[in-house]
Formats: structure tokens, C-alpha cells, sequence
């Protein structure tokens, strides 16, 4: 099974390819990859989805939250958290058939984004098995096209950031900086 | 309260409020705007090495021999290609540098512009954080933030790449009066129960080994680390990059651990049951075959980077900090619970440094002697008696490295300065040019080998334009010293490669820059040519033959148990 590594990170040019380049470095591939801002602008969630041993994950995340640009890196494997992703497919439809193909959706929640004369788009939700399983039916109906998102992923347990506080450079009064580590809710 | 000023000159402003005196670079295309405000800037003083590389290894001398921020320049394309192997040997040795690079101007980039290259994303896995600079206004912040990332906590090189448009825009510079990397925590102090636990363990082991390393030098933990050992009263050994945080004539101090450790600091390590290791982070050319390397000890793992916890050994006592900070503590709590614990394992700990410094007496780090010839161990010594322990000596990357390592004593830090972790030959001469700017006054020795030299050749016209009094002292040996080693014992005597037949006539060579040069062979001579050459006022020029198959022992072949060192030259056997 594969391993989600979940980061929060500066929305800055360059602070991908720092997170992608520990793995690549190693010579692992990323599985999955979504990005993509937060709340706070300045900022991005980043989930990737690795084939890493227990051993070498916790040196790489370890290795993430020493980069600069990452606020934290949380190693959500075994950690109580939710793993969804969204995938849309394109199934050709015979007249025969499409209540067949609703049919299937319905069962799997899916919603029909676009229908022609050829087809339907649909768009599910959920864990990868499911949406495996959902993909694995539909390939009964002939030839379908897949894309998917990448895992999204949110960790259930509510957990405190810890950031380092601004540093005064010395020029000029720097009296509304506080020594005391700053402790915002992620 | 602003000035209006172009880019070039606000980096140079910031450069100045970051204390900045000497900058070690090279001038091209796009950094012009730059090297014009440099043309007759007051406090800034550039000195103009012969390649992009030295200019790197320049700065990192500077730092490694102050602990200053050392500073280089380049331009862009293959100015800062140039500067790779540079920034790489900083990072591998946690010295904190910033480079500049010059950038093509920003409507230039990715167009495969003249003298295009990318920097930021070549430079990304080569420095500790990079920066482009995109907006004029960005620049004083980024600067500030690069300085503030090189120097603390695990220090090492930042580069900022700078595109020609932003040195000449024009903008009102205000200081930055602050900088906030919310990322980037720093854990300084050590946890309080933890420390209690280290002093506690230390107390209870009977034989106890301290191994420390380039973080005491980095924190500037030399006097605390020494109060520690004279706490505990334990063994200390300090690895390559170590050496001189415990000055080398304390009684505790064993020498260096490792590949050519001393048989008592490899002994020492083998049979520890407690290993305090504090800034070091467990090389292979350390530890040798891990499972065979402190088998039966406990170890306390002192770091600032958390990443180095656990890296290649587990820690039973992991303690994320700095090491002046935590030692201190450590010396603190050692002496509360002394009253109570000190004496339980006295005896036993009593006899671990008897033990210890009877495996120094067996097998001692000693010079070898020749009537016909000049050993490499004997050129070290007679540098260690002229060095007494005071001279800044800078070292290539070798055999003569591991010589002089071995036999050079350095009682204080910041005096020996060489190429730990990335081994870059090409380190030894310019490192010593950045060690003589930042250090006039103090005696320099350069240590190379025939090879490494040559491949610093170039900066000898930057030694002879600053009138940089560095003693050069090539040791030659005729073969890549190391290579032929490896290939005597591992590649049935096959001279690969090896072989460096050809080297300049040194008078000659010295000659052509303006050096005095000279050439000797003969045991007999060398202490008087070697305090000739110091007592010339500039910089000398000295090849010195050796021993051309002489090898470095004791030695633990990679791969191999450190209590199982060679400890001299064995019958060569063929590879199977």
C-alpha cells in the first residue's frame, strides 16, 4: 500500500521542486501529488502519495520540515486520517446501455457531469479502492478514459503549528516582535 | 528617510549592515552594474580569484577560519556552474557562505539567453536554501534572510541568484527591520530532562567515549565541550572535522577516529558502552561497518539539526540543541549529580582511561623517519614543530590530508581547515587565500598534494597580486597518493591513472608569478628550508619530495570493523 506524506508549505516559487527533489534525489517516484493553496494565501497543502520503507519516510519527512519553505511535514500513513481523491472518467454509451451506466453511478455516488450521444462524464469522489472498484465496472462497458486527481488528504487529529517568530535585523526598532514562539491553529 | 539607489548598490548596502568586508569573485556580463558599484565602494574590499570555484572555497576559508559569513560572487551561466562544487563542500561541512550569482535580466530567462543558466534550480540541492530575486523591493529582505540562513543553527551556503535588470532598477532602499521564516525553527536550547538523563547515563557508564565534532566548531562549543571532558574526566576524540575543539595537548584528548583514525581513538570507539556524540553525524568513513561500530554502547546524540537524529545510528538519547547551549547544561547537571553519582563507576571508569591511553601507547600516531629520503610523516612533524599548535594549516584532499590530520596538533578551533564531507580536491590553496584575508597576521600553511595543487594552480596569481603570505607546501609524492593506495591494496598494485609523471619545475613556476620556489628532497634540509620559507615575509612556494609509495595506517577499509585497522602496509592481494 502506499504512504501519504502531507505537507503544509510557503506558496513560493521553488518550494515544490525542494519537497520533490528530497525524493527524486533518492531515486523515488511520486505516486500522487496535489497542491494547492489554503485558507491563508500565503500558503499550500500539499499531499503526496510515496512507495518509501518506514525507516527512510521518517528520515525524508524529517529532511522536509528542515526545509525553509516547510511550516510542516506529517507523515499520515498510519495516522487517523481521511485519503480521498476525485476522478473523472469518459465512458461510451451504447442506447442499450446507459441506464446500465446511471445504474453503476448511482451505486457509487458518482455524478454525470457531461452526456452526449456518445457518452457520459462522470465525476466521483472518494478512497482510491472505490474509486477503483467504480473504475474496474465501468471498463465492463467498453473503453473509458481516466483521470484522476491525486489524493487530497486531512489529517483528523487537530494539531498545533508551531512557527518561528521574526527575527529583528537590528534596523531600526523592532519592538513589536515578540520573543515567545508564535502558536497558531493549522 | 529612503534613498533612491539602484539594486546594485542596495545589495552592497545590505551587504555592509551584514558586516561584510571582503567579498572572494569574479566579474561577467550581467553582473557589471554590480562590479561598478564595487569600482570605488569604501568598505568593501573584492579580491578577484582566477575561477569561479576558488572563489566558493575562498569564502568558505574565510568563514572556517573566523565563523563569519564568507561571501563569494559570480556571474551567471557558467560563473555560477563554476561555483557548484564549492557550495556542495559547504553544505557537506556546514560552513555558512552566501553566494551571489548574476542572472540574465528577467525578460531573458528561459529564452536560452547567452551565459543563461538555472541557477535557482540547479543550485537547489547545493545550498541549504536558494533564492531568485524577482522585484527590486524583494532584495534587502532576501539578503537579510540569506545571511540569517547561512549562519544559524546547522549553519551552510546560500546562494541568491540576481538578474542584470534588478542590479540597475532604481528604488528607495529602507533597512529591513525584521525577517520572518515562520519554517524555519530552530531548536537551541535542549530539553532540561534530557540533558538531566545524559548526565545521568554518563555517570552510570564505565566506559565512556566522547565524540565530538565540526558542531563544537560551529557553535563555538570549544570551552564547554573541554569543561565536559574535564567533568567527566573522559576520552574525547574529535573527528576530521573536529579537530581543535579539544585543544590537541589535553590529556583526554585520543586523536582522531575512523579510516585513519589512531588505533586508541578506534579501540576507544569499539569498546565504549557509552558513546556521548556531540555535533557529529556518524560518517562512514567514521563508523566503518556500522553494526561493528560502538556495538555494545548506549549513545546520547547531540545535533541542532533533527534530521541528523537517527540518520545512520539510533540514538537512546537524543538531544536536539545546540551544542554549546546543551554542553553547558550538561557539565551543569554532571556536576549536581556528582555528589551523589560520581563515584559509583569511578573505578571502572578509572581503568577505561588507562585502558585507553595504554592502546595510545601501543600504537601512537608517530612520525616515520628516513636518512635517505623525506617521509610524509615527516614533513607533518616538522610542521607541527613550527606550527606548536598556533599556525592556521589548510589541507587538500589525500593522503597528506590524512597525514596531516594525524600528526599536525591544533590547540584551538578554526585553525584546521580542509574538505571533510564532499573530500574536494582543489580545497587546500584557496581556502588558505580566504584564511590569510581574514587572518594577516597569523602563520598559513597550505598542505597539498602534486595533484590537488595542480588543480589550484590558477589562484596563484591571486597569491602573488594580494601579496597573501600563505606557506604553500606541495607534498609530493609523484602519484595520486590516496588512488595508488587504494589501488595497491584493492586493484592488485594497477597504477590506473595514478601516476602524475609530470610536474612543474616549482622555482619556475614560482618564478613566473613572482613567488620564491623551491624544490627538496633531501630529510637533512627540510627543517632548514621550511623555516626559511616561514620566515619570508611573503608566500613561498615549497615542493617537497617524499616517499613515493609511502601509505596512510592505520586504516579501516570501507566497509570494515574500526577495531579491525590495518595497522600497517599488508601483502597485496588480488581482487577476486
Amino acid at each position: 500500500m502506499l504512504q501519504v506524506i502531507s505537507l503544509l508549505v510557503e506558496n513560493k516559487t521553488g518550494a515544490l521542486m525542494r519537497i520533490t527533489g528530497l525524493l527524486s534525489a533518492r531515486g523515488y517516484n511520486i505516486e500522487s501529488l496535489t497542491v494547492a493553496r489554503t485558507l491563508d494565501p500565503a500558503l499550500s497543502r500539499m499531499t503526496i502519495q510515496v512507495d518509501v520503507d518506514s525507516a527512510l519516510r521518517k528520515q525524508v519527512i524529517k529532511q522536509m520540515n528542515r526545509l525553509i519553505n516547510v511550516l510542516q511535514a506529517t507523515d499520515l500513513t498510519e495516522a487517523p486520517s481521511i485519503t480521498h481523491e476525485l476522478v473523472l472518467i469518459r465512458v461510451r454509451s451504447t442506447r442499450e446501455n446507459r441506464t446500465a451506466i446511471l445504474k453503476e453511478a448511482e451505486i457509487f455516488h458518482a455524478r454525470v457531469v457531461d452526456s452526449s450521444v456518445e457518452g457520459f462524464v462522470l465525476e466521483v469522489t472518494g478512497s482510491s479502492e472505490k474509486l477503483e472498484e467504480f473504475i474496474a465496472v465501468l471498463q465492463g462497458y467498453g473503453e473509458i478514459e481516466v483521470t484522476r486527481s491525486g489524493v487530497a488528504a486531512v489529517s483528523l487529529e487537530a494539531k498545533k503549528l508551531k512557527l518561528a517568530p521574526p527575527i529583528s535585523t537590528g534596523a531600526g526598532d523592532a519592538d513589536n516582535f515578540s520573543e515567545k514562539d508564535e502558536v497558531v491553529n493549522a | 528617510m529612503s534613498t533612491l539607489m539602484n539594486g546594485a548598490r542596495i545589495l552592497l548596502d545590505c551587504l555592509v549592515h551584514e558586516g561584510v568586508e571582503v567579498i572572494f569573485g569574479y566579474p561577467g556580463g550581467v553582473t557589471l552594474p554590480l562590479y561598478d558599484a564595487l569600482y570605488d565602494h569604501h568598505h568593501i574590499r573584492h579580491i578577484l580569484v582566477r575561477h569561479e570555484q576558488n572563489a566558493a572555497f575562498a569564502a568558505q576559508g574565510f568563514s572556517r577560519s573566523t565563523g563569519k559569513v564568507g561571501v563569494c560572487c559570480a556571474t551567471s551561466g557558467p560563473g555560477a556552474t563554476n561555483l557548484i562544487t564549492g557550495l556542495v563542500d559547504a553544505l557537506m561541512d556546514s560552513i555558512p557562505i552566501v553566494a551571489i550569482t548574476g542572472q540574465v535580466a528577467n525578460k531573458l530567462i528561459g529564452t536560452d539567453a547567452f551565459q543563461e543558466a538555472d541557477t535557482f534550480g540547479i543550485t537547489r540541492s547545493c545550498t541549504k536554501h536558494n533564492y531568485m530575486v524577482k522585484d527590486i523591493n524583494d532584495l534587502p529582505q532576501i539578503i537579510h534572510e540569506a545571511f540569517y540562513i547561512a549562519a544559524s543553527g546547522r549553519p551552510g551556503p546560500v546562494l541568491v541568484d540576481i538578474p542584470k535588470d534588478i542590479f540597475i532598477a532604481q528604488a528607495h532602499y529602507q533597512p529591513v527591520k525584521a525577517i520572518h521564516l515562520p519554517g524555519y525553527k530552530l531548536v537551541l536550547d535542549g530539553h532540561a530532562g534530557q540533558i538531566r538523563r545524559a548526565a545521568q547515563m554518563m555517570w552510570e557508564a564505565e566506559k565512556p567515549m566522547i565524540y565530538s565534532g565540526g558542531g563544537i566548531i560551529h557553535s563555538g562549543a570549544h570551552d564547554e565541550l573541554r569543561e565536559l571532558v574535564e567533568v567527566l574526566d573522559a576520552p574525547c576524540v574529535n573527528t576530521l572535522m573536529g579537530l581543535g575543539s579539544l585543544p590537541g595537548n589535553h590529556p583526554n584528548f585520543i586523536s582522531m577516529p575512523g579510516m585513519h583514525g589512531s588505533y586508541a581513538a578506534n579501540l576507544g570507539m569499539y569498546n565504549t558502552d557509552l558513546l556521548v556524540a556531540l555535533g557529529v553525524r556518524f560518517d562512514d568513513r567514521v563508523t566503518g561497518r556500522l553494526k561493528d561500530f560502538a556495538p555494545n554502547a548506549r549513545v546520547i546524540h547531540v545535533d541542532i539539526d533533527p534530521a541528523e537524529i537517527g540518520k545512520i545510528r539510533n540514538a537512546d538519547l537524543p538531544i536536539v540543541g545546540d551544542c554549546k547551549r546543551v554542553i553547558k547544561k550538561m557539565s551543569k547537571a554532571l556536576r549536581e549529580l556528582a555528589p551523589e553519582m560520581a563515584h559509583t563507576n569511578e573505578g571502572a571508569r578509572a581503568s577505561w582511561r588507562q585502558q585507553v591511553a595504554d592502546w595510545k601507547a601501543e600504537h601512537p600516531l608517530e612520525p616515520v623517519f628516513s636518512d635517505t629520503e623525506i617521509k610524509p610523516q615527516h614533513l607533518m612533524s616538522e610542521i607541527n614543530r613550527i606550527s606548536d599548535g598556533k599556525a592556521i594549516v589548510t589541507a587538500d584532499v589525500g593522503q597528506h590530508q590524512m597525514w596531516a590530520a594525524q600528526l599536525i596538533r591544533h590547540d584551538a578551533p578554526r585553525q584546521w581547515l580542509n574538505s571533510g564531507g564532499l573530500g574536494s580536491m582543489g580545497f587546500g590553496l584557496p581556502a588558505a587565500m580566504g584564511a590569510q584575508v581574514a587572518n594577516p597576521d597569523k602563520l598559513v600553511f597550505s598542505i597539498v598534494g602534486d595533484g590537488g595543487f595542480q588543480m589550484s594552480l590558477p589562484e596563484l596569481a591571486t597569491i602573488a597580486g594580494e601579496g597573501l603570505p600563505i606557506k604553500i607546501i606541495v607534498m609530493n609524492n609523484g602519484y595520486l597518493g590516496m588512488v595508488r593506495q587504494w589501488q595497491e591494496l584493492f586493484f592488485n598494485n594497477r597504477y590506473s591513472s595514478s601516476t602524475m609523471s609530470t610536474f612543474p619545475q616549482i622555482e619556475h613556476l614560482g618564478a613566473a608569478y613572482g613567488i620564491p620556489g623551491r624544490t627538496v628532497k633531501r630529510p637533512e634540509d627540510l627543517r632548514g628550508v621550511l623555516e626559511a620559507a616561514v620566515a619570508e615575509p611573503g608566500p613561498y612556494l615549497l615542493n617537497v619530495e617524499v616517499t613515493s609509495f609511502e601509505n596512510v595506517y592505520p586504516m579501516v577499509p570501507a566497509g570494515g570493523a574500526i577495531n579491525e585497522m590495518v595497522l600497517t602496509q599488508p601483502t597485496p592481494t588480488p581482487v577476486g
